[in-house]
């Protein structure tokens, strides 16, 4: 075997990429590729994860059975994104442990819309509708980037968000039907919602360090602006559609570019939510770590469970 | 901090009876029991499988890619393998 140096080997991986070449987990990718994977399918596993807790607060006051078993299906499914993406990204060395002691202590990141409050039973269906709605736009995205495990889970998930979205647009068209109490309520749900949506795709081109890195390794197809412009443009019509108000004066079609316009984004508030002074931030971080303290004790069970029935085939 | 991680399994699906099985990710469980259980609950909410495999991943040893020329190079020159290789003039093959 001939050994090549790391400039080489790094020549030839962006070759591979340039090929359109997926890269699986035991290919040779640089240093930086690798934590820059890390990075963000923790962050994304962490979401998912962290994202459950919004909606599991409305699971007990779902106002009928039907709405209930979809809401739990749904947070059902957000478990198993976390799941699919923690899995994808331990191939990249890092151990579930070391994420979840990352999520646990507060170093860990996940997306800022999940610090927002679920105030209503509306906010169920802005939460289906808006931010699964933003999600799917990225998610398809992704599912295309240059890493295979991550691709795979991407597929995976976009294939069930369909439903998330659909599900929260039901709860809305249906209380925009209703007295002039639901249609307010549907209304002021998606009033706190629609710019935290927004936000969900990052800060704009200009201010986001990363983008073009991950853009040349094919881990971003596209700029953050390309796809919140995405999600504006298919999610006005949806509003209209049923009568709702998107908070935005300065929103217009433009029939030259064939785009909305839209108003400023408050970016200072999230990198204030980012910061950790976001409503629900430590409420979230103590519900996890709740969960993960109460559950010791299933671990631990489970353990001895393992352990005796293995002792026991080995003496057989 | 966090201890006893559990062992991580990898899941292989089979959609329905005759079809090959397909990697689907992996799990982490303490036996195959719970690995089994935990890969329907993860891998298998809406029927996606009507069979599943857990193997322990350590147990799976794979071919290394920086390889895979020397590996494979074997059958590259075998293009009789192939039936386009064989000339049959005027038959018919299906
Ligand atoms: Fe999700
Ligand atoms: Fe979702």
């Amino acid at each position: 075997m001939e050994s090549h140096s790391e400039q080489e080997k790094e020549k030839q991986f962006n070759e591979r990429i340039d090929r359109g070449d997926i890269i699986e987990p035991k290919d040779w990718m640089p240093e930086r590729y690798r934590k820059q994977l890390i990075r963000i399918m923790g962050q994304h596993a962490h979401s998912e994860i962290v994202g459950m807790l919004p909606e599991g607060n409305w699971i007990t006051r779902a106002p009928s059975l039907r709405r209930k078993a979809v809401l739990l299906a749904k947070v059902q499914d957000e478990a198993g994104h976390g799941l699919y993406i923690y899995s994808g990204t331990e191939t990249l060395g890092v151990s579930r442990d070391q994420m979840n002691q990352e999520l646990l202590s507060g170093k860990a990141k996940y997306s800022s819309i999940f610090n927002y409050p679920t105030l209503s039973w509306a906010d169920m269906g802005a939460i289906g509708w808006l931010v699964d709605g933003a999600a799917i736009v990225n998610q398809t995205a992704l599912a295309k980037c240059s890493y295979g495990p991550y691709a795979r889970a991407m597929i995976r998930i976009c294939k069930e968000e369909n439903f998330h979205h659909k599900q929260g647009y039901e709860i809305l068209a249906t209380l925009m039907t209703g007295t002039p109490e639901q249609k307010a309520m549907a209304q002021d749900a998606v009033d706190r919602f629609w710019w935290p949506s927004l936000m969900m795709f990052g800060p704009s081109d200009k201010d986001s360090p990363n983008t073009a890195e991950l853009m040349r390794w094919k881990v971003k197809k596209y700029t953050n602006d390309d796809l919140r412009q995405r999600f504006i443009d298919r999610t006005v019509p949806q509003a209209e559609n049923i009568g709702l108000k998107l908070p935005d004066d300065k929103l217009k079609w433009n029939p030259d570019t064939m785009h909305y316009e839209h108003g400023e984004i408050n970016w200072d508030e999230f990198y204030n939510v980012i910061k950790g002074n976001g409503i629900c931030n430590h409420q979230r971080l103590k519900a996890r770590n709740d969960a993960h303290d109460k559950g010791a004790w299933v671990r631990e069970a489970a353990n001895a469970y393992a352990g005796k029935h293995a002792e026991k085939t080995m003496a057989a | 901090m966090i201890k006893n991680e559990w062992p991580l399994w990898e899941v292989f699906t089979q959609k329905r009876s005759g079809a090959p099985f397909e990697h689907a990710g992996s799990v982490h469980a303490p036996d195959k029991e719970m690995a089994l259980q935990n890969a329907r609950d993860v891998y298998s909410r809406r029927n996606e499988a009507s069979c599943l495999w857990v193997v322990l991943s350590e147990y799976i040893t794979s071919s290394s890619p920086e390889d895979a020329e020397a590996f494979f190079e074997p059958s590259n020159d075998k293009i009789y393998r192939h039936p386009n290789f064989y000339k049959t003039p005027g038959a018919t093959f299906e």
